[in-house]
Formats: structure tokens, sequence, C-alpha cells
């Protein structure tokens, strides 16, 4: 099974290569090195899904597991290493990723042809896939920490890559700043259990917190505050409630790009970072997950209702999906989560690059301008249709099974503990919530009469190269979740966390509870989804009510949730406002104290250069300018005696023999 | 009376000789130079004959007088038309300070002839005849110097000689 | 009696020559008058021979000496005046302050 770390290795430095090379040489490259970029892609995709053959389909070990390090460094009494850790939940991630990512470098290919930077596209998109690779395959919480911030890197790239646009600009900034919040407190749970443990390694780091809470040197308070400090990093990385506001703004990337990174991955690296560290977390910590993303969850998909831009109706439904996968994962859900996780990412990425073609050919994203495109684009819209069913809950398609779950462990939950029954009930409105933006967002865009000829007679259906990947991800969004959690399903057998010393038994018990509630939770959500896509058709199929009407009766409630709850005006008051205050109140300490402090000093320097300057100029050029006056006045003398006339010499030779003679003669003879 | 003569004639000598050679040196003219340098030689040997030599008085008449004196001149006439130049070169003397260092020096030649205690003869010596001694001291004594002599002097006249076809050459 | 000639006076006599001879070659700049000077300059030296001679030494190696020295006068003389010729007829002038190039 060794093989398995070699093929990992060539997975993941691949990319590394291609962004390397691209980088330095895309203007010399062929097509400005698309198809490398492209081939290094695609060549760990199909290792990546070779390694979930082996892995799932062959091993089908639950306890599966691959570890193997290099020392890298030494802090103190620990070590940090570059590692591998592969088990089945690494198995399943490789292949979302790849396979993710290798749809979107081909659909860029035509989406992106012509733009400027063509080339620094690719690079940065093989960037992003080796730092997300990377961050899945790594065996300790420092090289985690590593790639979590080189996707976040990434991500800034790649949202402001349109420079030029100063949206994108802005939004980039606003996205590495915000996730920065929560990363600065997943460095400091991370570097709480590096003081209790004195390793980064995973599985030395679960043992060592659960020695420290079993030996009482680790409160059971402690844990829990670790273990938020944690998921903080997942906050701000899975655009969960606080921390949610530059998710939307993120969609000022290319469409693609929001595909990859805002929809099925680097947003998804919170949820993985929950599932991979769920022996960190406390049964504390994990309600506070929970609730996060129940919140995150609700809110989002209510705002999703109200908005008319394709690109933030599903960045607003990403959201709320992440908010499911917490939630699941806070219940005990465990699979369910990862799962959702999975299908998640073929079908939002799916969506998104559905969104992308019909951009592409309307030129707009206001679905208000869009409208009876389904005769115009039939791939993509019966593909974007596969995949607003699969994230509806529609029945057989792979959301249905990955929510169904989730709800399933909610109710469980809810059943176990009859205080956080409005987990599932809020879950269960959510669902319904879902199924009735989508397919708002489908009936906008695709039905009704066209809203602007001009647009309606130019769209055009995208070329195969686009259309292409959505067939491959609607295909992957109708049967993954039969394949994973449908009858014969591997997934909850096989995913499962890591369990310190004997085989997990908390998260088995939720299970159990779970399937029990499997058959109420899967006739209520068919019930909330089918209401909520009957809604829709109601409201913009039918047109038998009018949205605006409605809309204007609900009036404040309708402005509050149509401007996102003004959370981003709140930070724009709080945080930018107190950051502004901040800021005057330095600049003043600046001008005052340390401008006085610098013109202190150079006022200092300018009075001893000034008795320098003096020194200088009298002192030391005087001398010189005396040793040249000197010089020049012997010179002038001596010049005097060679004039280079012979008759010169014979009169100075009489005169000074002659001299010397009287002195001597005459001189002694009368003295 | 006789050594009365006898002082009169070696101050009318000495006379005639630093006179002329006072003109020699301040004449304006070469010319008037070269006349003055004729009655300096012809008061040397005059000198010569005072003190007894007569073979150098000859010798003195005939090389000087005859000889170089009358080069002189042609070299005076041959380059008439040359000239000086109207202004002084750089490293030209002024008088005054030249006079300054040649008077310190006759100082100091003053100054040792007369106050050092020369190991003078107390007799007076014989006048007689020196030829015969001086050939036979020429061919005994001095006769390498005297060789020697001979062909510096052939030396020179060759020199001259070719010097002078070179010119003459040129000129051609 | 102090008009009588003795040693110091052909001395001075030659002193006298020797200083004018050495002023005319400092002074001047005439070449022939330059000459002039060094022939005065030799006669002062032949005066001393030959007064030296007659007062303080019994032979005549004075003579011969001074019968030298005019050997050296008349060579130095006739090449003197055979270069100063053939300066004149390259220069066109024989001013010793412009002789100080060997070729224009």
């Amino acid at each position: 099974m060794h093989s398995v770390v070699e093929i990992c290795l060539i997975i993941l430095f691949l990319p590394l290569i291609s962004s390397t090379a691209l980088i330095f040489f895309n203007k010399r490259l062929p097509r400005g090195g698309d198809l490398l970029a492209t081939a290094c892609i695609g060549i760990p995709f199909c290792l990546a899904w070779y390694v979930f053959y082996r892995v799932i389909a062959v091993g089908h070990d639950p306890q599966f597991l691959i570890t193997g390090a290099m020392q890298w460094f030494t802090i103190g009494p620990g070590n940090a290493g570059w590692g591998f850790h592969i088990d089945n939940l690494t198995a399943v991630m490789l292949v979302v990723v790849t396979t993710v990512s290798f749809c979107v470098h081909v659909y860029s290919i035509g989406y992106m042809r012509g733009e400027d930077y063509y080339g620094r596209y690719f690079s940065y998109l093989s960037l992003f896939s080796f730092s997300m690779l990377l961050l899945v395959l790594c065996d300790n919480l420092l090289l985690l920490y590593v790639s979590w911030e080189l996707v976040g890197l990434s991500s800034y790239l790649l949202i402001g890559f349109f420079f030029r646009k100063h949206s994108a600009a802005d939004a980039c900034k606003k996205a590495f700043i915000t996730t920065r919040v929560g990363d600065v407190g997943m460095f400091i749970g991370l570097l709480m259990i590096y003081r209790q443990t004195h390793t980064f390694n995973y599985i030395e780091v679960f043992r060592g917190v659960q020695e420290a809470v079993q030996s009482g040197a680790w409160s059971e308070t402690t844990w829990t505050i670790a273990g938020i400090l944690l998921f903080c990093g997942a906050i701000g990385k899975s655009a969960q409630f606080p921390l949610h506001v530059w998710l939307p703004d993120a969609m000022e990337g290319p469409t693609p790009v929001s595909a990859l990174i805002h929809a099925a991955t680097m947003v998804a690296a919170g949820v993985y970072l929950v599932g991979r560290l769920y022996p960190l977390f406390s049964p504390d910590a994990l309600l506070f997950i929970a609730y996060t993303g129940l919140i995150t969850a609700f809110f989002a998909a209510t705002i999703a209702i109200t908005q008319f831009d394709i690109k933030r109706v599903l960045a607003y439904s990403t959201i709320s999906q992440l908010g499911y996968m917490m939630t699941a994962l806070g219940v005990g859900g465990f699979a369910a989560g990862l799962c959702h996780l999975m299908t998640h990412a073929a079908f939002k990425s799916l969506l998104f690059l559905c969104s992308g073609s019909v951009i592409h050919a309307a030129h707009t994203q206001d679905m208000r301008e869009m409208g009876s495109l389904h005769k115009k684009m039939p791939v993509t819209f019966w593909t974007m249709l596969i995949g607003a069913a699969a994230i509806s809950g529609v029945p057989l398609f792979s959301g249905f099974y990955s929510k169904d779950a989730i709800l399933a462990s909610a109710l469980g939950f809810g059943m176990e503990h009859p205080n956080h029954r409005i987990i599932f009930i809020g879950l269960l409105i959510g669902a319904g919530i879902t199924g009735f933006y989508m397919f708002r967002l489908i009936f906008m865009t695709f039905f009704g009469a066209p809203a602007d000829d001009h647009r309606y007679r130019h769209a055009h259906e995208s070329p195969r190269i686009m259309t292409g990947p959505l067939v491959v991800l609607a295909i992957l969004s109708a049967g993954a979740g039969w394949f994973a959690l449908g009858e014969h399903g591997w997934f909850e057998r096989l995913v499962v966390p890591y369990s310190v010393g004997t085989a997990g038994v908390a998260p088995a018990a939720v299970e159990a509870d779970g399937h029990s509630a499997h058959n109420i939770a899967m006739i209520l959500s068919i019930v909330m989804a089918g209401a909520g896509i009957l809604i829709s058709a109601v409201f913009y199929y039918w047109k038998t009510c009018s949205a605006e009407r409605w809309a204007k009766a609900l009036g404040p409630i309708y402005r509050l949730v149509y401007n996102k709850y003004y959370i981003d005006e709140l930070y724009k008051k709080t945080a930018v406002g107190g950051t502004l205050i901040a800021m005057r109140i330095l600049a003043v300490f600046d001008r005052v104290v340390i401008d006085g402090l610098v013109n202190f000093s150079a006022y200092f320097v300018r009075a001893w250069s000034y008795i320098s300057g003096a020194f200088d100029l009298h002192v030391v050029d005087g001398a010189v300018n005396g040793l040249a006056w000197g010089t020049r006045l012997v010179g002038t003398i001596s010049t005097l005696f060679q004039s280079g006339v012979v008759q010169n010499y014979i009169m100075k030779v009489v005169a000074i023999v002659a001299f010397i003679l009287l002195f001597q003669n005459i001189l002694t003879t009368f003295l | 009376m006789d050594e009365w003569l006898s002082s009169l004639v070696f101050w009318t000598l000495a006379a005639v000789i630093v006179g002329s050679a006072l003109i020699t040196a301040f004449a304006r003219t070469l010319v008037y130079a070269g006349f003055a340098l004729l009655f300096t030689f012809l008061g040397v040997m005059g000198l010569y004959l005072y003190l007894a030599a007569d073979f150098l008085g000859i010798a003195q008449l005939v090389i000087y007088v005859g000889g170089i004196l009358v080069l002189l001149l042609f070299g005076v006439m041959f380059t008439q038309g040359g000239g000086l130049m109207k202004q002084p070169g750089r490293g030209a003397i002024q008088i005054p300070s030249a006079v300054m260092a040649v008077g310190m020096a006759f100082v100091v030649l003053l100054h040792v002839v007369l106050y050092t205690p020369w190991p003078v003869m107390a007799v007076e010596r014989a006048a007689e005849p020196t030829t015969r001694t001086i050939g036979t001291l020429l061919l005994t004594k001095y006769l390498l110097p005297f060789e020697v002599a001979s062909v510096l002097l052939l030396m020179a006249l060759v020199g001259a000689v070719v010097l002078a076809r070179r010119e003459a050459k040129e000129q051609k | 009696m102090m008009l009588q000639p003795t040693l110091s006076h052909y001395l001075v006599v030659s002193s006298c020559l020797f200083v004018l001879g050495l002023f005319i070659l400092v002074t001047r700049r005439h070449a022939v008058r330059l000459l002039m000077g060094i022939e005065l300059i030799l006669n002062a030296a032949n005066i001393n021979l030959v007064a030296f001679n007659h007062y303080t030494a019994t032979g005549l190696d004075g003579h011969v000496f001074a019968i030298f020295v005019m050997i050296l006068a008349a060579c130095e003389a006739a090449v003197a005046l055979a270069i100063i010729l053939a300066i004149y007829q390259q220069y066109a002038n024989i001013d010793i302050d412009r002789m100080n190039s060997m070729r224009e």
C-alpha cells in the first residue's frame, strides 16, 4: 500500500510544478500554458480516482490509515514534520478536490479565453490546487495552518484577478482580512494545543489532548475553548455567521474560481477541518458548532430569497449549505456532514459553472434581465436543473441523500436532547427555503418572457469545452448521493472520525439514533422541499402571486433581509469605524510623539552636523588649504631655481658656492 | 727707478687686462667685445713675458690672438644677420642679481688670495729662456698628456670639419 | 713697497678676469659672447698657473699645464664655433634661450 504515498506525492506536486512554471514562463508557453496546467491537474485527477478505488472499493477498511513523516524542524520540546495522513476521508477529499479542479480548469479554457493575464490565471488555479491538496494530505496542525493560509492567499489572488475593477480589488482585500480574523483564533487554539501536547501531529495531538482531559491537566472548559478557537478558523474560511460577509463579495472573481474555491473546495475546508480534528472538540464545542451552523444556514437562506444577482444567490446558498454541514458535524452526524460536503462540491460547482455559462451568454448577472433562456441553452438548462434538484433535496438526486442524513442526525440529536430540537426545526425550514430560492433562480433565468430582447437574441449555448464539465458534474451531482449513502452506501461505514484508543463510542451511538429517525426525517424533508419548489413555481412560474406585492406587504422585514440584515453596515460602523477612530488616535500619537521624537532627533543631527560642518570648514579645510597653499608657495619658489636655462643654473651654483665659501672663510677668519 | 718702471709696466698691463675685459663684458656689440678681447689677450701675453714665460707669451699670441680670436671674429661675422630676440627669455638673468652673485664670488676670491699664506720662495727666479726646458718636459715627463692632447686636437679638427661639411651640404 | 708686483697682485688680476668671464657667462645671451667669457676664464687660470710657477716652484710644470689649457681652449673654440654655425643655419639665430630643444 505504500505506493499510495508515492501517488499522493505526484498528486500533490504536479500542480505546484505547473504553478511555478506558469508564473515564470506563461508568456513563453503555447496558449499561455493552460494545457500544461490542465494536464497537471488532469493526471492527479486520474490518480486520485485510482487512490479512491484502492482505498474505498478495494480496501474497504474503516480504520484504514497511512502516515509517513519527515522531520522539518524542532521547536523547543516538540517537532514539526512534513508528512501525509491518508485515510478514507483523505481519499474522498482528494477525489472531490481534483475532480472539481479538473472540471474548472477545462471550463476555464473556454470561459477565460481572451482575458488579460490568461496564463497567470492558470498559475493561480494550480497554486490553489496544490494548497488545497496539501491541506487535505498533511498530517500535522502546522502544515495544516500553512496550507490554510496558502488557500487563503490563492483565494485572494483569484478574487482580485480582475484587479483593474475597483470592486474586485476591494473584495479580495475584504476576503483576506475577514478570514484572517478567524485565522488568528485558529492560531491561538493551535498554540494552546501545542503547548499542552508538544506536537503538531494529528494522532499525537488527539492522544495528548485526550490524556490532558482525562488527567485533569485540561479542564472541560479549556478543552471547549481550544476547540472553539480552532473552529474560529473554520468560521472565517467557511463563511459562517459572523464572518460570512466576504463570500458574497468574493463573487467578483471569475465564475470558475467561484465554483472551485468559493463553492466546492476552499470554503469546505472549514468543514474538513472540523471533521479532521473531530476528537479535539468537546461536546460543548460541538454544540457551539451546531448552533453556529444552524444560524448560518437559516439566515443565509433567507437572504438568498431576496437577491437578484445570480451569483449572489448561489453564494448565500453556499453559506447556507456550509451551515448545514457544520450543524451536522456539531450534532454528531459526522458522515452526514462530510458526505454533504462531497455532494455539495459536485452540485454547487455545477451550479456555479452553469451560472457562468449563463453569464457568458447573457452578459449580465442580474436575473431580472434574463428569462426564457432554456430554449437557447438546453445543456446549461438541463444541467442546472439537475444541480437545483440536487441542492433542493429532490429524491434520488445526491443532495437528497446527504441532506436527509443531516436532518436525520439533527432529529436524532433533538430526540436525545429535547432542549435542542430547534436545530432540527430550523434545518427543516431551511430545506424548504432552499428549494424555494433555487427554483426561483431557475424560473427567473430560464423561463418566463425574455426581459431584454437584445440580450435574448444574442444569447447562445456555450462552447463544448464549457458544457463538457457541466455534464460530468451533473452526472456526479445526480449519482454521488446514491453511490455514497444509498442502498449499498459505504460512506457511513468507512468515513468515521479518528478514534483514540478504543473504537469511537459516542458517534456510533448518535448514528444509531439517527437511523431510527431516518424515515421521519426523510418524509419531512421531501415535503418541505416540495413545498418550497411549489411556492416558487406559484410566484415565479405561474405568477399567480406577485413577488413584488408580497415584498411590499412584508415591508420592513423584506428590506432587512434584502439588505442582508445590515451586517455589512454594522461592520462598517463598528469594525471599520472603530479602526478609523483608532487610526485617528494613532495618527495624533504619531504626529505628537513619534514625529516629535523624529523631529527632535533630526534637529539634533542637524545641530551636530552644523558643528562638525564648521569644524570641517575651518579646521580640516583650513589645514588642507594651508597645506596646499604652503606646497604651492614652496613650488613657486623652487620653480625659480628650475628655469631649464643653463645660465640660471650656473649663476645659482656660483651664488651658492660663493655664499658657502664666504661664510666658511670670512666668518671663520674674522670670528 | 728700475723697480718703479717694472711696477709701472705691471700696473699698466693689469689695467689693460681688466679694462678690456670689462669692455668685453659690457660692450653693446660683439665686434667691440671681440676687439676688447684682443687687448685682453695681448695684456695677458704681456704678463707672461713679465713673468719670464717667453714661450708661453709667444704661444698666447699665436694661439689666442692668431687663432681663437680670429675664429671668434669669423663667428661674429657669420652670425651677423641672426642677432638676438627682442625679449629676453624666461630664464634671462637680471644684471643686478648677476652682479650680486658674481661680486660675492669675487669677494671670496679676493679673500682667499689676500689672506692665504702663499709659500712664496724667497729668492727671485732668474729670467732665462724656457723653450728648451718645456720641450724636454713635454717629450719626457708629460709625453702621454702631450700625445693625448694631440689626439684631442685631431678629433676637434675632424669634428669641426664634419659639422661644417654637413652644414655645407644642407645649404646646397 | 705696495706697488711692486707680488703673487697676490697677479692673483687679483686673474680673479678679476675670472669674475668678468663668469659675469659674461651668466648674463649674456649671445653664444659667441659666451665663448669670449670662457676664454677670459681660461686666461685667468693660465695667469694663475704661470704666476704660481714663477713664485712658488722650481721647474716649468706650470707652463706645460698652461700649454695644455691653451690646447683645450683651441679645441673648444673650434668645435664650439662649428656648433654655433650649425645652430645658426638651423634656427637663423643664436640666442641660447631658444636652444632648449634638440629638433624642431
